[in-house]
């Protein structure tokens, strides 16, 4: 395990789904990370993490994104997101070059760099202050890539388990893929549904009321099917749960829903 | 066997729509996974011998000429006979030779993935040799004209009621719904088969080096009688099976077993050891082994090379969900789910198999659960750089990428973008928080919301509050 400066410089990787969708995810890390005494910078050249490109075999475009976002982490201690995914894929930069390529060796730093939020607080700077309460049942889908990849399983639970009144109902195969999979779910909607429908039984199957999870991707195609189907079960992204800003419309609500439930 | 994998989303469709099919992936889900979970809780140096083999067969690859040739060495020794095929049709021509030179009539046959590669059975009805198949399993399919749509478990898109319904259409017996009579009676109709067959034809799971053995595994005993009743008994099986010594073997027995249906072990495991001896009461005269190559030593050096290790236990399909939604036939060729994904597109062409590769999350299960460590993700994914390389892309989705990457390249245009794109569906949304239907986003939205964005990106609103501190500041 790295061991942490007292505050270290963390530079935050908003992920894209996070900064168009849900801006509230990433102000929740930010205030997660500097409660766990770190100094939170948002560098202004990064975008996307490249996987659309390289999921579809573009490697090319992918190394080009890759170099673009080496460059805006260079000298950060750390580079952190709230997604296993988009970390996940900083941490396959280093296979787009060649042996002998000056940017592999900066693509292997990055990566030995590169966390996962609640991989972050709970391996790296042992931070479990977790100052937050939550009403209700929730039930914790493992998104792939983060599990399979990064090993977070957990991490997310572990800190949960420090917000006050909240319940973890584990779901029968959390750890199975809601059929989200990026372009895949345009690419073959009919499978795709197929997966997420199964997903969306077995969330409601838990008796959880809110559905949290540590990627967006994953969460918008789940509650987008909750929502579709009816279910009166919410979503949301572990960090608001954790950082107690749970104050905003789940996702796929607006305030007047929440106005006229009150 | 006709390809149809080109078509693989219009199977698809229909896949999910065929109630029976549905009803019966879903039983499956929850047998294969389950049994292999509580099979790996009871081994503890699981994960150890999962790297022992791993590594095993990396050194196999790596010397596969030298391991053929001493496998060759010793069933020759054994007063066996080895046939080099480097296609699928040398493997049926040598075959058929081997029928013509015994005058055989009829054949017998266990299961063997590698004869559905090569098209065998067609291929020898053609030629005027009836073969019979004795699996269970392929022996439904052979009567229907129908194909295996996995590895292990050929006919698990069937139910009882199909096999009813063939069984009486076939035997002319009267009707059953029991499956232990329908069992009795295929039982019944192949013993006369066993007894009568010419040549008998098994696979091989394994080919041993050091004493020129081949071994098959089975839970029926069908491959027994398939190879020691007929007074010739054929192997065809593909080169990257061969593995040094039998110590190595009861290694990837271990695994196969365990990672397949969960087992300790097959209930039966046969080596033959080339043909009868003087001192044996029993067992054919004649001993071929038709090895298959098929574009196997082609991926030796390439980026697909551990896609060789495989030793085709299944466990990738059976844990995949996308298999477990489409099932086997979807695929549309012989090799289903993960691992045909990457094995299908070398043995049919990358231009007919483009969507298999595709037709995945990318979400890792298989590689966790594949007993010799193939990373079938990472495989996949080569296959879409070489779509990719060779403009097999689908032209929307290499406008789209490359229509996005201008902007991901240009920080502040991309900054536009999100913005534009953010309130766009905001507005879309209006005050509901979500959206029913998005114009060119009909795959989203034909089957779930798409939840709106909160309204301004975080990246305006960072810079806005940013700004706002250091005014105060001032
Ligand atoms: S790829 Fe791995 S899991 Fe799949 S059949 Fe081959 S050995 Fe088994």
């Amino acid at each position: 395990m790295p061991n942490p400066t007292q505050n270290p410089k963390v530079g935050l990787f908003v992920t894209c789904l996070a900064d168009m969708f849900r801006p509230s995810v990433a102000f929740a890390t930010v205030k997660l990370l500097e409660a766990a005494g770190c100094k939170v910078e948002v560098p202004e050249n990064q975008t996307c993490c490249g996987q659309p490109a390289y999921n579809s075999g573009d490697k090319a475009t992918t190394a080009d994104i890759a170099r673009q976002t080496i460059e805006a982490f260079d000298g950060y201690e750390y580079i952190v997101g709230p997604s296993g995914s988009c970390i996940g894929m900083l941490h396959y930069y280093p296979d787009l070059f060649e042996e002998n390529d000056p940017w592999k060796k900066r693509a292997e730093d990055l990566k030995s760099r590169a966390y996962e939020i609640t991989q972050f607080l709970t391996d790296i700077v042992d931070f479990d202050r977790i100052n937050a309460a939550f009403e209700g049942t929730i039930t914790y889908h493992d998104s792939c890539s983060g599990l399979r990849q990064l090993g977070v399983k957990q991490q997310p639970r572990k800190l949960l388990s420090k917000v006050d009144n909240l319940t973890l109902n584990e779901m029968e195969e959390a750890e199975t893929c809601c059929g989200f999979g990026g372009t895949f779910c345009v690419k073959y909607p009919d499978i795709s549904n197929r997966m997420v429908s199964n997903k969306t039984q077995y969330i409601s199957d838990s008796g959880a009321t809110t559905l949290v999870g540590g990627d967006l991707g994953c969460l918008l195609n789940m509650a987008g099917k909750l929502k579709r189907e009816g279910k009166q079960i919410q979503a949301r992204h572990v960090v608001e749960i954790l950082a107690g800003m749970t104050d905003t419309p789940a996702i796929g609500e607006a305030e007047y829903e929440l106005a006229n439930e009150l | 066997m006709q390809i149809k994998s080109p078509q693989f989303k219009e199977n698809a469709r229909i896949a999910l729509h065929n109630v029976e099919l549905q009803e019966a992936l879903g039983q499956f889900k929850h047998g294969f996974p389950v049994n292999r979970a509580n099979a790996i809780k009871r081994l503890p140096e699981f994960e150890d011998l999962r790297d022992e083999a791993r590594d095993l067969k990396n050194h196999i690859i790596q010397n596969l000429d030298i391991y053929l040739e001493q496998f060759e060495d010793n069933v020759v020794k054994n007063g066996g006979h080895v046939h080099w095929c480097s296609t699928a049709e040398d493997a049926n021509k040598a075959i058929l030779d081997i029928c013509k030179q015994v005058d055989a009539k009829t054949i017998t046959k266990g299961k063997s993935m590698v004869s559905e590669e090569t098209g065998l059975n067609e291929y020898l009805e053609a030629n005027g040799v009836r073969p019979v198949e004795t699996d269970l399993g392929e022996y439904i399919l052979q009567l229907r004209d129908d194909h295996p749509s996995h590895i292990i478990a050929p006919a698990i898109h069937l139910n009882v009621n199909d096999v009813s319904e063939t069984f009486h259409e076939h035997h002319k017996r009267p009707k059953t719904g029991d499956p232990q009579a329908l069992m009795k009676e295929a039982r019944e109709v192949l013993r006369k088969e066993f007894v009568s067959a010419d040549v008998g034809l098994t696979g091989a799971n394994f080919l041993v080096a050091e004493t020129g053995s081949t071994i098959i595994v089975t839970n029926e005993g069908n491959g027994d009688l398939t190879q020691t009743l007929p007074k010739t008994h054929i192997v065809i099986t593909s080169i990257e099976k061969v593995v040094p010594t039998l110590e190595d073997m009861s290694l990837f027995l271990r695994l196969l077993a365990r990672s397949a249906t969960g087992q300790e072990f097959t209930v039966y495991n046969t080596l033959s050891t080339g043909p009868k001896r003087d001192t044996d009461q029993d067992g054919p005269e004649n001993f071929h082994v038709v090895l298959v190559d098929n574009g196997r030593s082609e991926m030796v050096g390439t980026e697909f090379q551990d896609m060789l290790r495989c030793i085709r236990c299944s466990s990738c399909m059976n844990h995949c969900p996308v298999y477990g939604a489409v099932g086997g036939h979807s695929y549309g060729w012989v090799y289903p789910g993960p691992m045909g994904s990457v094995l299908t597109p070398k043995m049919i062409g990358i231009d007919k198999a483009a969507h298999l590769p595709n037709a995945s999350t990318s979400c890792g299960k298989c590689e966790e659960v594949c007993p010799v460590r193939i990373p079938l993700p990472k495989m996949m994914r080569h296959w879409r750089e070489k779509e990719f390389e060779k403009h097999l892309t689908p032209k929307t989705v290499r406008f789209g990428i490359a229509g996005w990457a201008f902007f991901a390249k240009r920080p502040a245009l991309y900054r536009w973008l999100a913005r534009s794109s953010a309130w766009f569906m905001s507005t879309v949304a209006g005050k509901k928080g979500r959206i029913k239907k998005l114009p060119l986003a009909g795959g989203w939205t034909d089957w779930r919301d798409m939840p709106a964005p909160q309204g301004k990106t975080f990246m305006d609103q960072w810079k806005a509050a940013s700004s706002a501190k250091q005014q105060a500041e001032k």
